[in-house]
């Protein structure tokens, strides 16, 4: 601590440059920032959606291939399947084309029983099982569009039209589910029965089963045998469990965490080189500094320490600065778009990770700079050879 | 008892490429504790090469150099740096004092190899700034001051340490007469009532005459007899 100052002082000499490099860590770290928290959601999918009491299964050509609803009944002869339920994207937009809810199904009537992690109302229960046109949908999306129980919602479908040729669907909301986490609060769940009897096609048919069994250790057995049911058939079938399921399902449309990786590969290759450049300018110019340092009995490894604790501290405070910007645009943006926002807060986690990242560039970037501080000879840099 | 300073048959070997330069040939030379040295001679002589060998900041191709007892050219780096921090104070032309510290936190410098805690360090600086005349100009940069005071706030970090030796590599040559005739009686003060010794480089006659003795270099060698001040 007590050659702070002389650190601090090292970096105050070029305030410019010190300035201007240090707002380039800052906005790298606020990307780093902005990107984790994303790249968390699509973690937190795989783990916390997930239940070792589930299984999932799908076409065995795709998500998007139908099945037929009557596997339903033969999934649930299977031994080791305790219940089952269909159940089949829907999709549609609120209002306007670009207020899409995303997370649109056609469910069971059983299908809060599979999934108790969601907590509803067994009044709304009832009245979804009464309604025709009930509707149950998450916290988050029902707070994003400051929806109300009794309230009728009218969607646009994007896929299924009605009987009649229409495209406007008009639902009546019986009730609202709680989950673990917003990520989870986005779903707007329709009665899979009333779909069958309204859309104009893809009627008795789903896009999905989940089956929920007694134990979880004989998975693998009662997914296969679910399969089998309807092997060499022209609906083949793909049972997996929940968190591979959801692993799958997110990587199918695109490997998030390898785009978010390589584009912080990128930024922080770019932001090493220039910090780097920065640092190495910053102890040439320092030569004579340093040698009279070493002059007065400062070692090379007092020495190499100063350059290296320069750069360590000037790529921790921009990243901070960073991380913090990061955690209040977050957290501002949550407050403006709701809990909708698919983004986490910037947590313990994040500043661990991000902190790691500081030191290690901060080491990197400064390791050659500091090897040529320390190996100066004093003769050579006090005569300016 | 045995000089401060004991130089014996040193030579300095520089090697360019394939040239071979011989800047010190077989020195011999005794300081004694409380001497005040000037070391004249023309450029190129040798000069500040032995002020560097005695000062620890390089070290001799032959020859012994013995510092308070210490046979400073048996040293490793790290322990001639300790050694350095320990027995030398050094003064140079250009003041080299960090552009980005004030006066006091230039003079505390050595004392951050020290176990002096951060109160002793200020009070000890603030003492050498005092000595020097300089205590009013603490919290001044460098840059904010003359080269006379930048030379003496130099001259305050080379003894805070109170190191054995004062080693001065030409410490009036940037500096207009006033400030050196000012700086040379810092130095002869603190030779003769703080009983430093001093070696100093020196191209100026005049400067030299402030010296208790005065040592002739010449192409690497010590010649003609020494000049004794009145």
């Amino acid at each position: 601590m007590k050659y702070l100052h002389l650190v601090w002082a090292a970096l105050r000499r070029r305030k410019v440059r010190t300035g201007l490099t240090l707002l380039s860590i800052v906005v790298a770290f606020l990307l780093f920032g902005l990107l984790e928290s994303v790249n968390s959601v699509f973690g937190e999918a795989g783990h916390t959606v997930g239940s070792a009491h589930r299984l999932i299964t799908i076409s065995r050509t795709g998500l998007f291939t139908p099945m037929p609803i009557s596997l339903e009944a033969q999934i649930r002869a299977v031994p080791g399947v305790e219940a089952v339920t269909g159940y089949t994207f829907f999709g549609g937009s609120y209002q306007n084309p670009k207020q899409v809810i995303g997370s649109m199904f056609a469910v069971g009537r059983n299908f809060f029983s599979l999934y108790p992690e969601l907590k509803v109302a067994p009044a709304a229960l009832r009245q979804f099982d009464a309604t025709q046109t009930g509707a149950i949908v998450g916290a988050a999306l029902a707070q994003r569009y400051h929806w109300k129980v009794g309230e009728q919602i009218p969607i646009k479908a994007m896929i299924y039209p009605r009987k009649g040729g229409s495209y406007t669907w008009t639902f009546d909301l019986v009730g609202i589910y709680h989950a673990r986490s917003p990520f989870e609060e986005q779903d707007f769940l329709l009665r899979l029965r009333y779909f069958n009897e309204a859309a104009a096609f893809g009627n008795n048919r789903v896009g999905l089963f989940v089956e929920k069994i007694g134990n979880p250790q004989g998975a693998s057995g009662v997914a296969a045998a679910i399969d089998a049911l309807s092997n060499n058939s022209g609906h083949e079938t793909k049972t997996q469990s929940d968190s591979a399921f959801a692993v799958d399902f997110l990587s199918q449309f695109v490997d998030i965490g390898l785009i978010m990786h390589a584009i912080m590969g990128a930024v922080f290759f770019t932001l090493m080189l220039l910090t780097g450049n920065t640092m190495a300018q910053a102890v040439r110019e320092r030569t004579g500094e340093l040698a009279v340092l070493k002059t007065l009995g400062f070692t090379n490894g007092t020495v190499l320490s100063l350059v290296l604790a320069e750069s360590v501290l000037l790529v921790v405070l921009g990243g901070a600065l960073g991380l913090g910007a990061a955690a209040l645009a977050v957290h501002l943006l949550q407050h403006q778009i709701g809990a909708a926002l698919p983004m986490m807060p910037v947590g313990g986690a994040i500043w661990l990770r991000g902190g790691t990242l500081m030191l290690l560039i901060g080491l990197l970037v400064g390791a050659l700079p500091a090897r040529r501080g320390m190996r100066l000879r004093i003769v050579d840099a006090l005569a300016g050879r | 008892m045995g000089a401060l300073v004991e130089i014996r048959s040193l030579s300095k070997v520089y090697e360019r490429g394939r040239q071979r330069i011989e800047v010190l040939h077989h020195i011999d030379m005794d300081v004694q504790e409380g001497d005040f040295v000037a070391l004249m001679g023309p450029s190129g002589s040798g000069k500040t090469t032995l002020l560097n060998l005695i000062g620890g900041l390089d070290s001799p191709t032959e020859g012994s150099l013995t510092v308070a007892g210490e046979r400073i050219e048996r040293l490793t780096q790290g322990q001639l740096a300790r050694w350095r921090a320990a027995h030398v104070g050094f003064v140079f032309q250009f003041y080299n004092l960090l552009p980005m510290l004030s006066a006091q936190r230039n003079v505390e410098l050595p004392l951050l190899l020290t176990k002096l805690a951060s109160k002793e360090r200020r009070r000890n600086a603030s003492v050498a700034l005092q000595l020097v005349g300089l205590a009013d100009r603490a919290t001044h940069k460098p840059g904010e001051l003359s080269g006379g005071q930048q030379q003496r706030v130099a001259i305050a970090r080379a003894i805070v340490s109170d190191p054995t030796l004062l080693v001065c590599d030409e410490p009036t040559g940037d500096l207009d007469r006033q400030s050196a005739e000012d700086v040379l009686g810092l130095l002869q003060e603190l030779n003769r009532e703080h009983g430093k010794t001093i070696i100093m480089v020196t191209h100026d006659p005049k400067a030299a005459e402030h010296a208790g003795r005065t040592l002739h270099l010449d192409k690497g060698t010590l010649v003609g007899g020494e000049q004794v001040a009145a």
